[in-house]
């Protein structure tokens, strides 16, 4: 006698809020384009039981001024497009990603310290290159985020662009920020389900729409405590399909980051020969950090080198495929 | 699904005529439900309650042993769909294929090369597990002179991928008591390969064609001849239709106990991909949504480093946290008058801290002290990094023969241990370091 399956579906009560970013010329903006994410009422992928509106979308990492720190191997892929950062965005744009992450840096490219004339003019002047809708993240100390992110946001004001980032010691200023501007925030905490949702919590009671919200739980790279940022982010999302609202917001990490600071990705010389060959470990490095991290639900997922980028988004096609 | 203590008790005769050794039935039933008693212990339990208890002790994922002279390949016994919920247990092993139409010295060759290939990872020896041999030349000679070359080379466990029963059975007596998988039987040759399975006591791979009941229909005509260890083919190779498909077979293993398919699944991510690049991508998704075996057709070391290093971490039992071994580290070839940097052996408070002072090209010792697996101030409020333990570090590591100017910098959030640690260390000067690892470089360069 033939066997029978019943295919085991979930049925969750929540599903994950969705959030537009950038806003076209009717809506207050200038983008070409805006991107929504978010959506979902099933976990990562699993269409046969559950909606996934929206698929994750990638946005390249590119910065206000040519990198001092990254790895050659980055330096050999995007060239000199480093030295502008338009270039550098209309680069990106090729590549067929979804959005762009412009990081302001501390210095300008002659060394001297960056200023606020020069950083609203750098991303005014991306704004004028690219149609696709921007993040734009301080340099990563409280004190400068707050001092240059404030000004871009009033020069950028109904853009909706996504301003970071927002840690628990530094949220205030920068959300007051999107508040007035009509921009939205990143919440950042470190690999923890209690904090990630805290964060949501004191930044809405501060009066933004939790449509404005996008939740970062940090990641470790691959090898260096993926596993972490992996099972918060499974938990975090178990939650909000379990209808735990404030742990509904699209998540975004910066697998780009982690991986290219780590050794495996970074070093060429005097490491192990059975390692590999060392751009080809390099971008797997980063690949494969980013596409675990896209299957344990990351909504945007922020990377640098163009090959790794578009792995990752062969991978996407085609886990959307209907 | 394993019962808890009093569902057990339930099925006990409840006569608590203490022959089992417990004083009770209910404490007997809590320590079956703990797996620290034999349910033979009981004289009087009943034929149905006996068989009730067995069928409820077995994994809802089969586990399935392949081996080679002693060396083994685990897949199964898994209990969990998130990692979370409690851990994975049996890291997916991963193997290579090699093709029959290769020349034997070739393919004992690249036995050999991917036998050697070995990473070290935080102190852990990470390598491939084993070899799936096909018959692609579909000459069952050629097959067995494949299967006997590289069974001579290495005691990798193995995978025979045939189509006629014919070509198995000529490779299946190069084995020399080797235990492998037989893949793959379909509908058309199940009894056959069931058949050669029994006999030699192999493992046997059904396939379907992306259907879930002529999966589990198979299943049970090869349970009905005779054949325990199965493992999983669903048919599907691409992106969306492999995690779909392993995740059902997941659920209904663990969360239905539905047994027909409950035994691991085997990918081949090479199948699946458009470029040999893609693969590691598909497999790494093979790794955390449920394959038990995934076999490799595109192998380089660069790519066999990064999928063993995130099989590592997905299967890492989120309650016991990889450890560094702990010890002296040396960064960025350290001088006599470097720093010594002192830390635990967290591995994620270690890379931190290595990964900040080795980026910023600054040459340092990096003293591991063993506090269990702890961070920084964990281990500090658990009482398991404190003075004592940094100057055992400093002496079993002898620091001291390799540095000519005796200068410890501890963590800034154990900045308290000062004191102590000046009194433990006697002619040493004892400074505190900044709370953040990202601070380190910037404090080194401020105090060389």
């Amino acid at each position: 006698m033939p066997v029978a399956v019943e295919i085991p579906k979930e049925k969750y009560n929540g599903k994950v809020r969705e959030i537009t970013i950038g806003a076209t010329k009717e809506q207050g903006g200038t983008r070409a384009k805006t991107v929504t994410i978010g959506g979902e009422s099933t976990m990562p992928f699993l269409q046969f039981e559950g909606a996934v509106p929206h698929p994750p979308v990638i946005a390249v990492e590119i910065q206000s001024r040519k990198p001092v720190d990254w790895s050659p191997v980055l330096m050999d892929a995007w060239k000199d497009v480093m030295d502008d950062p338009t270039a550098w965005a209309k680069a990106a744009e090729a590549l067929g990603v979804d959005l762009i992450l412009l990081k302001i840096c501390a210095t300008q490219a002659d060394g001297s310290p960056n200023n606020i004339a020069n950083a609203k003019k750098v991303v005014r002047d991306e704004l004028n290159a690219t149609g696709l809708p921007l993040l734009v993240f301080g340099p990563g100390q409280a004190e400068l985020d707050n001092e240059f992110l404030v000004p871009v946001a009033e020069e950028t004001k109904g853009e909706r662009i996504v301003l970071g980032v927002c840690e628990d010691k530094n949220y205030r200023t920068l959300v007051a920020a999107a508040m007035a501007n009509d921009h939205l925030v990143n919440s950042r905490t470190p690999m923890d389900v209690n904090l990630a949702k805290q964060l949501v919590i004191l930044i809405h009671d501060m009066g933004l729409p939790l449509e404005r919200i996008i939740m970062d739980p940090t990641t470790g790279a691959l090898g260096y405590g993926i596993e972490y940022g992996y099972s918060v982010m499974e938990r975090l999302r178990l939650a909000a399909l379990q209808g735990d609202g404030m742990t509904q917001q699209p998540m975004l990490v910066t697998p780009g980051e982690e991986a290219w600071r780590v050794k495996e990705a970074k070093v060429g010389t005097d490491v192990p020969e059975m390692w590999g060959d060392w751009a080809e470990r390099a971008i797997h490095w980063e690949t494969i950090t980013a596409s675990a991290l896209v299957e344990t639900g990351a909504n945007i997922v922020v990377m640098r080198h163009p090959e790794a980028i578009k792995r990752v988004k062969a991978q996407i096609a085609k886990l959307m495929e209907q | 699904m394993a019962l808890t203590g009093l569902q057990i008790y339930k099925l006990l005769p409840q006569t608590n005529c203490k022959e089992c050794g417990f004083p009770t039935c209910l404490a007997f039933a809590m320590k079956l439900a703990a797996k620290q008693a034999e349910l033979s212990a009981c004289p009087y339990v009943s034929e149905t309650s006996k068989q009730q208890l067995e069928a409820a002790s077995q994994p809802p994922v089969r586990l399935i042993t392949l081996s080679t002279d002693g060396r083994k390949a685990d897949a199964g016994n898994e209990i969990v769909l998130f990692r979370h919920e409690k851990t994975f247990y049996h890291p997916a092993p991963l193997f290579v294929r090699l093709k029959d139409t290769d020349a034997p010295a070739a393919l004992a060759a690249s036995a050999k090369e991917l036998d050697a290939f070995n990473v070290d990872y935080v102190g852990i020896k990470l390598h491939l597990d084993g070899l799936a041999i096909e018959n692609a030349s579909g000459d069952a000679a050629k097959f067995a002179t494949a299967v006997e070359a590289v069974r001579g080379a290495t005691n990798f466990p193995l995978i025979l991928i045939a189509k006629d029963a014919a070509a198995f059975e000529a490779a299946l007596g190069k084995m020399n008591g080797a235990v492998p998988l037989l893949y793959a039987a379909y509908a058309s040759n199940v009894a056959a390969l069931a058949a050669l399975a029994k006999k030699f006591k192999a493992a046997l791979a059904i396939k379907s064609d992306g259907n879930l009941e002529t999966l589990a229909n198979l299943a049970e005509q090869a349970k009905a001849a005779g054949v325990e260890d199965l493992v999983l083919d669903p048919g599907a190779r691409g992106f969306l239709d492999t995690l779909t498909l392993a995740t059902q077979i997941r659920r209904l293993a663990i969360k239905k106990n539905f047994r027909l398919l409950g035994y691991p699944i085997i990918a081949f991510p090479g199948e699946g991909v458009s470029s040999p690049d893609e693969e590691p991508v598909l497999a790494a998704q093979h790794i955390g949504k449920y394959a038990g075996f995934i076999v490799l057709d595109y192998f380089t070391p660069a790519r066999a480093y990064a999928l063993l290093v995130l099989r590592q971490n997905i299967y890492t039992d989120p309650q016991k946290p990889i450890q560094v071994q702990p010890g002296l580290y040396e960064i960025n070839s350290p001088k006599p008058e470097s720093p010594v940097l002192v830390t635990t052996n967290f591995s994620i408070t270690y890379f931190s801290i290595s990964n900040e002072v080795e980026g910023a090209g600054l040459p340092a010792w990096l003293l591991v002290a063993d506090a269990e697996g702890m961070s920084v101030l964990t281990a500090w409020a658990a009482g398991k990094f404190d003075a004592d333990r940094i100057a055992k570090a400093v002496k079993t590591t002898n620091v001291e023969s390799k540095i000519s100017k005796k200068r410890i910098v501890l963590p800034g959030a154990v900045a308290v241990l000062m004191g102590e640690v000046e009194e433990s260390l006697a002619g040493w000067q004892v400074e505190v370091g900044p709370r953040e690892a990202v601070d380190v470089p910037a404090y080194l360069k401020l105090k060389p």
